[in-house]
């Protein structure tokens, strides 16, 4: 089966769109003191860490960042189980009366971003939950919005879209890649 | 790389392999933070029934299920004979079946009769956890304690582990020497010639000895087994004092042991006979640390089984 892949993002536009995020974040939240950002493993671990950064490089302060696995949280957890893994969720800081950033790389139905909503509830009560994605592709099965958005592309439900980033992909550089599989039988 | 967890049932450690007991390390070892949360609960098993049915005495085993199960939000109902339709006179298999017509996903039973848990899993279409039967088997007990090893050492292989005491009566003995030679520990037992079966060496493929002192020597972990009293005769032990005298752990006894060699004990413990308590409550020992990985391990084991309900289990699977 051949596949065709575009590029929908290149390296210097990662860069751009999250520091435009982290603007945005900044902005809306008033200040990375009150602001924890939590990654949504496993695509959103290394952006938030990125976007942490970014948000750090326009203050005085770096915000602190954890992650969350949503395995335990997901809608077919009992019934289905192909892949049992849990991964570690690690929020070293006290959400309670922070404004909390989770971010993922892709939003499409808006289950995963469910699932880590509520995860981050049972360690506390933030101020507020914020979402930031890379990329929103539509698609959405659950009433979920971005607040934060890199770039909105309508994408079909049989095509993948991928997220790079340097510091965890093979080929050097930051990107996000379109997969469109099938073209040939 | 992961896979389903493929048994339907968890009723001993030889059915498993290194790979499954990995698994279900690994599993636990997600799972432990839960236990740590403001929130100590997740709804992943929203909707399981699981019934814990114990024929035996068990205070932390019991506790330990009943809290994994509610930690994942499962639906959890003891019940113990002393209260219920067996004081009657019900058989086991009437039992199962009326359990059974209440449609629970999960059983986990203890019984005083070896291969109790394997019958259960014969006669009723859910999973079963072996929770302890009679002198055979304790497969989560050795789990949990494999789970604190691991913690404490950083990994299972080549560690050498002196199990010391009661092996005769000891299903904990069991289960912990079958899951240890799994990672190639050199596994010592040590125990009087008269609370050691005859053929254990071969069976478990362990080295036995006589003494305390040379099972001790150089091991990077000391685990000592509850005197069972209500399993004793007379005739096996001349006296608990006697016995303290020669088998007994303390901290000159482990002498010989690694300095960081840790000390651990499945509980009850006998203070004063099998071990000393100063070494009981001293920094070597991670008693308490095997109660806390208990609950994280019956975690594990309950997510696991619950994943393989697609597959209507019938019966044990495995060899």
């Amino acid at each position: 089966m051949s596949e065709r892949s575009e590029r929908i993002l290149d390296a210097g536009e990662v860069e751009r769109v999250l520091g435009r995020m982290a603007s945005e974040i900044v902005e809306a939240t008033g200040g990375a003191e009150r602001v924890g950002i939590v990654g949504i493993r496993r695509g959103g671990v290394a952006l938030s860490a990125r976007l942490a950064q970014a948000v750090a490089g326009l203050g005085p302060e770096a915000p602190p960042v954890g992650s969350v696995d949503i395995a335990l949280y997901r809608d077919d957890a009992a019934t289905a189980l192909p892949d049992p893994k849990i991964g570690p969720s690690v929020v070293p800081f006290d959400v309670a009366g922070r404004d909390v950033v989770l971010v993922d790389d892709v939003l499409q139905t808006g289950r995963t971003v469910r699932a880590a909503i509520e995860c981050l509830l049972d360690y506390g009560r933030p101020r507020r939950i914020w979402l930031a994605v890379l990329l929103d592709r539509g698609g959405r099965e659950l009433p979920v919005a971005a607040d934060f958005v890199g770039r909105t592309l309508e994408v079909p439900a049989g095509a993948k879209v991928r997220v790079e980033l340097a510091e965890e992909a093979a080929e050097p550089g930051d990107g996000a890649v379109l997969v469109r599989a099938g073209e040939t039988p | 790389m992961t896979r389903p967890f493929r048994h339907p049932h968890l009723l001993d450690i030889t059915s498993l392999t290194t790979e499954d007991v990995v698994q279900i390390l690994d599993t636990a070892e997600a799972l432990f933070e839960v236990s740590r949360r403001p929130v100590r609960k997740v709804p992943t098993l929203r909707g399981k029934t699981v019934i814990n049915l114990f024929y035996e005495a068990s205070t932390r085993t019991r506790t330990s299920f009943e809290l994994a199960g509610k930690r994942l939000s499962a639906d959890t109902v003891n019940m113990s004979t002393a209260s219920s339709s067996v004081k009657k006179g019900e058989s086991l298999y009437d039992t199962c079946k009326t359990l059974e017509a209440m449609h629970p996903d999960i059983v986990v039973i203890r019984h005083g009769a070896s291969g109790a848990p394997h019958y259960v899993a014969k006669n009723m279409r859910c999973s079963v956890v072996n929770a302890g039967d009679g002198m055979h088997a304790h497969p989560t007990q050795a789990l949990l304690d494999a789970f604190t090893i691991r913690r404490s050492k950083g990994t299972l292989a080549g560690l050498k582990v002196a199990i010391c005491g009661d092996v005769a009566h000891s299903r904990v003995a069991r289960s912990n020497a079958r899951l240890l030679r799994l990672f190639g520990c050199d596994v010592r037992i040590a125990g009087p010639r008269t609370l050691v079966p005859k053929h254990f060496a071969e069976a478990f493929d362990v080295s036995v000895y006589e003494r305390l002192e040379p099972a001790l020597d150089d091991a990077d972990v000391v685990m000592a087994l509850r005197i069972q009293q209500e399993r004793l005769s007379q005739a096996l032990l001349p006296s608990l004092r006697e016995y303290a005298r020669t088998f007994g752990l303390s901290e000159d006894r482990l002498a010989g042991a690694k300095d960081d060699a840790i000390v651990m004990h499945p509980g009850p413990m006998n203070r004063g006979v099998e071990i000393d308590p100063e070494l009981a409550d001293g920094p070597r020992s991670v008693v308490l640390d095997q109660v806390e990985a208990g609950v994280a391990v019956r975690m594990a084991v309950l997510y696991l089984l619950a994943g393989d309900a697609g597959a209507a289990p019938t019966g044990p699977r495995g060899a």
